[in-house]
């Protein structure tokens, strides 16, 4: 038998001034099973709680409706006081009568029903409460980062120092990412590869760091605090344990002219390579699809001439299994190949380029040593035009949106052409100036001023070469659209920053969401900036949107702080409003009929098969069956499903059928 | 005669409309009293066979509530809901009910004063097509051969 207390809260004035509290009480205590039911100034109160504590130990009640404020607001206060007194928190509901009620209708007897009618709704269904108790689920204190830019390096640094393990994991044969092949950075100037490497390093040596470069995420199952992962380590046809990166290999192999990935085209590289001098790790890998030996059947010089007796030609992928607690997603992004733009002449003419490929060109690793010389002819450009938002905010080909770094590194690279180039001129065509940071607009200003960098605010609609220049037409809005005509001797495209080829493979495989660009999505754009939507998956870096150093650190280090307090637990406890598949004594076993409609319809793969089988092991029926942990209690699956087999806790079949029907018979 | 007062039962999300009903409270702006709502996880909770329970316990109308698309707490609970509404439309026909009497709706936790729109654009609705009997009586009649 049910011994329920309601407790009706005059909220101050804010309920009772429009319903008629006291009236509310004594017909909602006239309900049947209804043990006691009183009214009281302030219900969330020190004394208003104590009415509840001691009415639930004196009256041995077996639930609780508190009808008051919304739920959103209080039920964490009432669920507690109820516990604090013994009674599972559960078995605690609340009425609205505030914000559903009092503050929405004026004072009249129809109010004060819709008052009785509503905490009526609420008895009838905590009659049918279970008690409940938050899920435990153990948690592997590993993670995962994948990807290896600056954004992956600061996230397993973070972690790692935390006293975690880390696995980090790249594609690449080495890490640094975008940052690595940049010249200077913004806003300061400094060598973006004398801040990076130190951490490059400090990764490699880190003793909580696993690295695995070459190598890429194949499966992602499981739950936060327990995740199951497996990786693919592509075969790099060395020993690593073996080689002790000297580059004998590199400087004899007789495939010179693949072009340079690092160097973005602009410099060539031979088959079995080491992406760049300060690479980490500093070992070599081939590249079978433009290795002589795989490709011929015949070569093998690396072999006859390493010294270590490193080189595996028989070498084979290798999948690794690993069970990790906390999985960091840090990506990054990819830079959109301007072809889509024909009025750029880009992939046409040779001396148009791209800003990263400008970065390669100022770099003083890059291929010409920092110089900056025109890919065709290798002459210093006397003038040189930069096109800023080339691709993005452009509707019509696909980008709405800004790529945020835009405005700044073209600022940097006409200034350090200034600098590189004395008595060169630069002009820019830009649609805004975007320079919100930290230092961002005062280092424009430096362009403009200092530097004299021509900043022209217009599109441009044409670039053509006459006379060996490259002539860019364009207009100058502030100029009242005057057309203007650039003889120039190289153009720079600051092209788009876009997601990466694979992103949206990856963000299936892993159950994250991602935007109409393949971005992936945070779980709530202000107040979940480093959550996904699935629980224990994080993100870092530009794989969530353009975004530059600083933004990228700082979202790495929040990243990692989400991973140091889930491995802060030993347990991790859940609300344990989850979904059961129903079971009964044989020969039934469960009324699923095993259809997996609810499987299909979870957003989370939460449910999965199990097999009920006699003694023997013999299956006996295939039904549906949820993982408590996966499950985040939306109920799609109880809609779902036409037997009636599966149901959630909190807000069952039976409670809400009951509270159709309390709502609506009042008479 | 006094006039015509329709029972109206909404199903509503617990993240978009009951915050949005929340903030009509909070920002005290007045709706008629005949809606009463029952909180759901999700729109993709709702089964629809509670719709017709509804109408068969009295409900003159029934209002459907959550999350815009793409907006679903669940990711996708809503979109769910959405194409269960559009199945479910159907059989409404064949029953002979009136889809009129059924509001299906988003409304965000920001959207306070659509919610009081809703409710009262509703009311108003069902008001105008009369008290609704037919399903209940087809109900009572149904369950009354089923316990026989
Ligand atoms: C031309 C240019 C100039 C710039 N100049 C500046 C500047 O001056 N100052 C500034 O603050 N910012 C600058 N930026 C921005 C800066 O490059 C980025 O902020 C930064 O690189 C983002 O770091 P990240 O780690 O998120 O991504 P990335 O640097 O893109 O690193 C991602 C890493 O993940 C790896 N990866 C990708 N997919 C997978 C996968 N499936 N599995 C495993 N690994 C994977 C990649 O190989 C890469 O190593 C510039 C950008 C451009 C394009
Ligand atoms: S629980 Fe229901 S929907 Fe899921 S497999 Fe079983 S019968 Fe089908
Ligand atoms: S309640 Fe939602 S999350 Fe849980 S199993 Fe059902 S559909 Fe999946």
């Amino acid at each position: 038998m049910s011994k329920i207390g309601v407790f009706i809260c005059h909220c101050g004035e804010n309920i009772s001034s429009t319903v008629d509290v006291v009236r509310v009480a004594e017909e909602t205590g006239k309900l049947e099973g209804v043990e006691f039911s009183t009214d009281y100034k302030y219900m969330c109160s020190d004394p208003g709680q104590t009415i509840i504590k001691q009415t639930i130990k004196e009256k041995g009640l077996t639930g609780v409706v508190v009808a008051a404020c919304s739920p959103r607001m209080h039920e964490p206060t009432f669920r507690k006081a109820c516990q604090e007194a013994g009674l599972n928190p559960y078995m605690c509901e609340m009425s609205n009568l505030r914000e559903h009620c009092s503050w929405v209708h004026d004072k009249s007897e129809a109010t004060t029903q819709k008052a009785i009618d509503l905490v009526r709704t609420l008895v009838e269904k905590v009659k049918l409460n279970k008690p409940l108790y938050p899920i435990k689920v153990p948690v592997t204190k590993t993670a995962l980062v994948l990807g290896g830019g600056i954004a992956g390096i600061q996230a397993s640094l973070d972690i790692a120092n935390a006293g975690h393990k880390v696995i980090l994991v790249e594609k690449d044969p080495s890490i640094g990412g975008h940052m690595s092949q940049l010249s200077e950075t913004f806003p300061t100037l400094d060598c973006s590869q004398c801040i990076l490497t130190p951490r490059m390093v400090e990764v490699a040596q880190h003793p909580n760091i696993t690295l695995w470069t070459y190598a890429e995420l194949e499966k992602l199952e499981g739950f936060i605090g327990n995740f199951k992962a497996t990786i693919r380590k592509k075969a790099k046809s060395i020993d690593e344990n073996i080689c002790n990166g000297c580059g004998h290999c590199t400087t004899k192999c007789p495939t010179k002219k693949i072009p340079s990935e690092f160097n973005t085209g602009l410099g060539t590289r031979t088959a079995i390579y080491v992406p760049f001098p300060q690479a980490v790790p500093n070992k070599p890998v081939i590249d079978k699809d433009n290795c002589t030996y795989y490709q011929k059947g015949k070569c093998k010089i690396c072999e006859k001439l390493c010294p270590t007796g490193a080189i595996r030609f028989d070498q084979q992928d290798e999948l690794v299994e690993l069970e990790v607690g906390a999985v960091v997603i840090a990506t990054g992004f990819n830079v959109m190949q301007p072809s889509g733009f024909p009025e750029y002449g880009y992939g046409k003419y040779k001396d148009v380029i791209t800003g990263l490929q400008f970065e390669r060109l100022a770099s003083a690793s890059g291929p010409t040593l920092g110089e900056i010389r025109r890919p065709s002819d290798g002459k210093i450009p006397e003038k040189i035009v930069f096109v800023a938002c080339a691709g993005s905010r452009d509707p019509a080909k696909g980008i709405p949106y800004c790529s945020k770094i835009c405005c700044m590194y073209t600022a940097k690279h006409a200034m350090l052409y200034q600098h590189k180039v004395h008595g060169g001129k630069s002009y820019i065509f830009y649609m805004d100036i975007r320079a919100a940071g930290k230092n961002y607009e005062e280092f424009v200003r430096r362009a403009i001023v200092d530097d004299e960098v021509n900043y022209i605010r217009g599109r441009v609609s044409k670039v053509y070469e006459e006379n060996g220049k490259l002539i860019v037409k364009g207009v100058d809005t502030l100029l009242n659209a005057k057309p203007v005509e650039i003889e120039a001797d190289m153009v720079v495209l600051a092209s788009a920053a876009v997601a990466n080829p694979g992103a949206e493979e990856l963000a299936q495989k892993m159950h994250v969401s991602y935007d109409s660009y393949n971005f992936f999505s945070e779980a709530h754009p202000k107040l979940k900036p480093v959550e996904t939507n699935t629980a224990g998956i994080f993100l870092a870096g530009a794989c969530q949107a353009p975004k530059d150093i600083p933004e990228t650190v700082s979202q790495a280090s929040g990243a990692a702080s989400k991973v140091i307090i889930l491995f802060s637990q030993n347990e991790l406890s859940r609300e344990p409003v989850v979904a059961v598949v129903n079971r009964s004594a044989p020969p039934v076993y469960s009324t699923c009929v095993g259809c997996f409609m609810c499987a299909s319809a979870c957003p989370y793969q939460a449910i999965g098969e199990e097999l009920i089988t006699d003694r023997k092991g013999n299956v006996i029926k295939r039904v549906a069956k949820v993982n408590p942990g996966l499950c985040q209690g939306c109920g799609t699956c109880v809609a779902f499903c036409r037997s009636k087999s599966i149901d959630i806790d909190g807000y069952s079949n039976e409670q809400m059928y009951s509270e159709v029907m309390a709502l609506l018979n009042n008479d | 005669m006094t006039e015509f007062e329709p029972k109206i039962v909404a199903f509503v999300c617990n993240w978009c409309t009951y915050a949005g009903a929340d903030l009509t409270g909070t920002s005290r702006i007045k709706y008629a009293q005949n809606v009463k709502i029952i909180r759901f996880p999700c729109t993709g909770r709702i089964d629809f066979m509670l719709l017709l329970k509804a109408f068969g316990e009295g409900a003159d109308g029934i209002i459907v509530s959550g999350c815009h698309p793409n907006d679903c707490h669940y990711t996708s609970g809503n979109f769910h809901a959405r194409r269960r509404w559009i199945m479910f439309r159907g059989l409404l026909d064949l029953l002979g009910i009136d889809i009129r009497r059924i509001q299906y709706s988003w409304v965000s936790a920001a959207e306070g004063a659509k919610w009081a729109d809703i409710v009262n654009s509703t009311v108003k609705t069902i008001r105008e097509l009369g008290p609704y009997t037919d399903y209940a009586k087809v109900a009572g009649y149904l369950e009354k051969e089923v316990k026989e």
